[in-house]
């Protein structure tokens, strides 16, 4: 470790590690929910389960988003984080806060949880992903902003590198288009393109730039390529990234009462998102090919190189797959879209966290990687997270598929219920996937405490 | 990647782009407002329906269902049910959940009043009157 203050993001990678442990838990409830459907009610209804599992799921990449700037900032600029005291402070703000928005959704009945937070003063509320109730919203603002100056005047005081620029340029997209959250009017249209605002132009828009930013710098750190090559392709992947992603919001405009015209907008720049993606590929392995030296953290280079190829699989051809008018048209809110948003979220952000993770955590533990032993069995975890992730996608699209003709294509559609009791197989085959990626996890955490063999030194 | 083409060049490239297609987003989405009058059902917003969206909100119905395709894949699409059940079903449904029909999928029951179920029967009129350019494909979501 180079500066004391990048200690700071030791326990935002924790709490990042310990709430995507229950994200999953609860995405394992939700799987058996799918075949046995009381399983859990009333305790825990469906809604409620899908609320935990993706909110913890933003909660954590958002903790782990943090806890990488707090380690690289200081690292590029060159010179201590500006107030560690105030990343500290930040850091128990924000995990209990998010933990009481949990605890209130599992014990509160919603409707409640919404008078007593203040939903009646601003409605913004009951919308998937931004279930949050007002005060967390406002939370999650003041949390932001604050670890924004943080970093800001970090970057300000140091050196400027284009690894630092555009991680702070999308970690302040992430905060503006974060804003739209409390934008809910009444006109359902309304509502929901303004909804995307936050949803899409983070995803497929400033978390790219962050997730470039991050895979940049451990591949200078990793490789030791020459920075300014580096920088370079950051450069090329970012500008594909926003000439395709901002107009291909309409890719989610095609059926919800906004004009025709954007089947044609949206189909045509959001068939060309994948660009971005398969350019991160490109990069990783290029760069990696290109080595100038033999890292001892061989976890780590697997972590990048696998993120830059499951991204492109999940957000680039999970997404293609859907994304033409045409095709979504039958497609739209299926299981097909389940399939996608795993793969994508899962080979995109967990994936690039978990690169960081691996790359920045032993450093933070002062050495420069893993004893051997530990760095194997993270390399089993991550093939079977992967793989597990691989398969859950598989069958949701077969379930998909199963799910669009039977219902939607047909001559003689049957209804939704019916149609779910044909895919019940499909459903089996991916909880059990889940299960494999449960017990990859297991050992991404168990990693975490092997010791013996011989840990590389601090600053090989 | 050969050596004319530089970092500075890229740079100005990504700043210059981004803000070229953001202005683009800006004025397809002010076109978007001017257009929708005529597509997104407004007459049909009454009060009625707007209390029915908060309380599908607060509900978090979409937490099961998709609502013109979007929500979650747990329960049917519910944009066109007013068109697919109508309005006494739909209200004598919500009122008999949960089924309790072992291994089914279960719904909560939300305690609606009469008056709380006209509501949201008004919100998906309005919203079943949305055009959404002929989706679903048919009338099972
Ligand atoms: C890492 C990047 C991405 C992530 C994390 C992601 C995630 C998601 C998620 C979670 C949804 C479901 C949203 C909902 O609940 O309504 C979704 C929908 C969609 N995504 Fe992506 N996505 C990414 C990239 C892409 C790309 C590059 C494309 C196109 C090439 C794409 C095409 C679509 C389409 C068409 C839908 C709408 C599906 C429907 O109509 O039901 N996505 N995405
Ligand atoms: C054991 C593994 C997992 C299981 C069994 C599981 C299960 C589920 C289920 C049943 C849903 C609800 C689908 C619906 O609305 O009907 C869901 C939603 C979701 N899960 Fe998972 N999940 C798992 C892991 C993950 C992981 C690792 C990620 C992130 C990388 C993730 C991200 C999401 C997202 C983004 C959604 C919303 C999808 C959408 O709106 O289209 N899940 N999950
Ligand atoms: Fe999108």
């Amino acid at each position: 470790m180079q500066y004391k203050s990048q200690a700071v993001a030791m326990p935002y990678f924790i709490a990042a590690i310990g709430l995507f442990v229950g994200q999953i838990i609860f995405g394992l409830i939700m799987g058996l929910q799918y075949i046995i459907g009381d399983f859990l009610f009333p305790a825990i209804p469906f809604n409620i389960a899908r609320m935990v599992h993706t909110n913890l799921l933003i909660v954590w990449l958002l903790f782990g988003f943090m806890g990488a700037a707090y380690y690289m900032v200081p690292e590029e600029a060159e010179t201590e984080l500006a107030s560690p005291k105030l990343a500290l402070g930040l850091f128990w703000i924000f995990l209990v806060a998010g933990a009481l928005t949990i605890v209130g959704y599992l014990l509160v009945p919603y409707e409640t949880l919404a008078e007593m937070t203040g939903n009646n003063i601003l409605a913004t509320m009951g919308r998937e992903f931004l279930e949050q109730p007002l005060i967390t919203k406002v939370g999650i603002v003041v949390v932001v902003l604050g670890f924004l100056f943080n970093i800001s005047l970090t970057v300000l005081k140091g050196r400027k590198t284009a690894v630092s620029m555009v991680l702070l340029l999308g970690l302040w997209g992430l905060a503006i288009f974060f804003l739209f959250s409390f934008y809910n009017p009444d006109n359902l249209v309304r509502d929901k393109f303004y909804w995307w605002w936050v949803v899409h132009l983070w995803v497929e828009g400033v978390w790219e730039l962050i997730m470039a930013a991050l895979l940049a710098f451990v591949l200078i750190k990793v490789t030791g390529v020459d920075r300014e090559v580096i920088e370079k392709w950051l450069y090329v992947i970012i500008t594909l990234a926003l000439v395709t992603g901002i107009i291909g919001t309409g890719h989610h405009y095609f059926w919800i009462g906004a004009p025709e015209y954007w089947q044609w907008w949206g189909s045509i720049f959001s068939a060309l998102e994948p660009l971005p993606f398969f350019a991160m590929t490109v990069f990783a392995f290029n760069m990696v090919n290109r080595r100038r030296r033999e890292h001892p953290n061989k976890a780590a280079v697997l972590w990048a190189l696998g993120t830059g190829v499951m991204a492109f699989l999940g957000a680039g051809v999970w997404g293609f797959l859907h994304t033409l008018a045409p095709v979504n048209y039958f497609t739209h809110g299926s299981q097909i879209t389940a399939a996608h948003g795993h793969m994508a979220f899962y080979g995109a952000y967990v994936m690039v966290v978990l690169t960081i993770i691996s790359y920045a955590m032993p450093i933070l533990r002062g050495r420069a990687a893993n004893p051997e032993r530990a760095q194997v069995l993270e390399m089993w975890a991550f093939w079977l997270m992967t793989v597990g992730m691989v398969f859950i996608t598989l069958f949701l699209t077969a379930a998909g598929i199963l799910q669009v003709w039977l219902q939607r294509v047909s001559d003689t559609p049957m209804s939704y219920m019916a149609t779910q009791d044909q895919l019940m197989l499909f459903y089996w085959m991916r909880e059990w996937a889940g299960v494999m990626f449960f017990v990859g996890l297991l050992c991404y955490l168990v990693s975490f405490f092997v010791k013996g063999g011989t840990a590389t030194p601090a600053r090989a | 990647m050969s050596g004319v083409f530089t970092k500075a060049m890229a740079r100005n490239i990504f700043y210059g782009g981004s803000v070229f297609f953001f202005l683009l987003f800006l004025a397809l989405t002010f076109d978007t407002e001017r257009e929708l009058p005529n597509r997104d059902n407004r007459a049909e917003l009454t009060e009625s329906a707007k209390a029915g969206k908060h309380i599908w909100e607060t509900r978090n119905c979409i937490g099961c269902h998709t609502l013109l395709g979007e929500g979650a894949y747990f329960a049917p699409e519910l944009g066109n049910v007013y068109e697919r059940r109508g309005p006494e079903f739909i209200k004598a449904w919500i009122q008999a959940q949960p089924t309790g029909a072992p291994g089914r999928r279960q719904m909560p029951q939300f305690h609606l009043t009469d008056e709380e179920l006209d509501e949201l029967v008004a919100f998906f009129k309005y919203t079943n009157g949305i055009n959404t350019a002929n989706w679903p494909p048919n009338i099972e979501g």
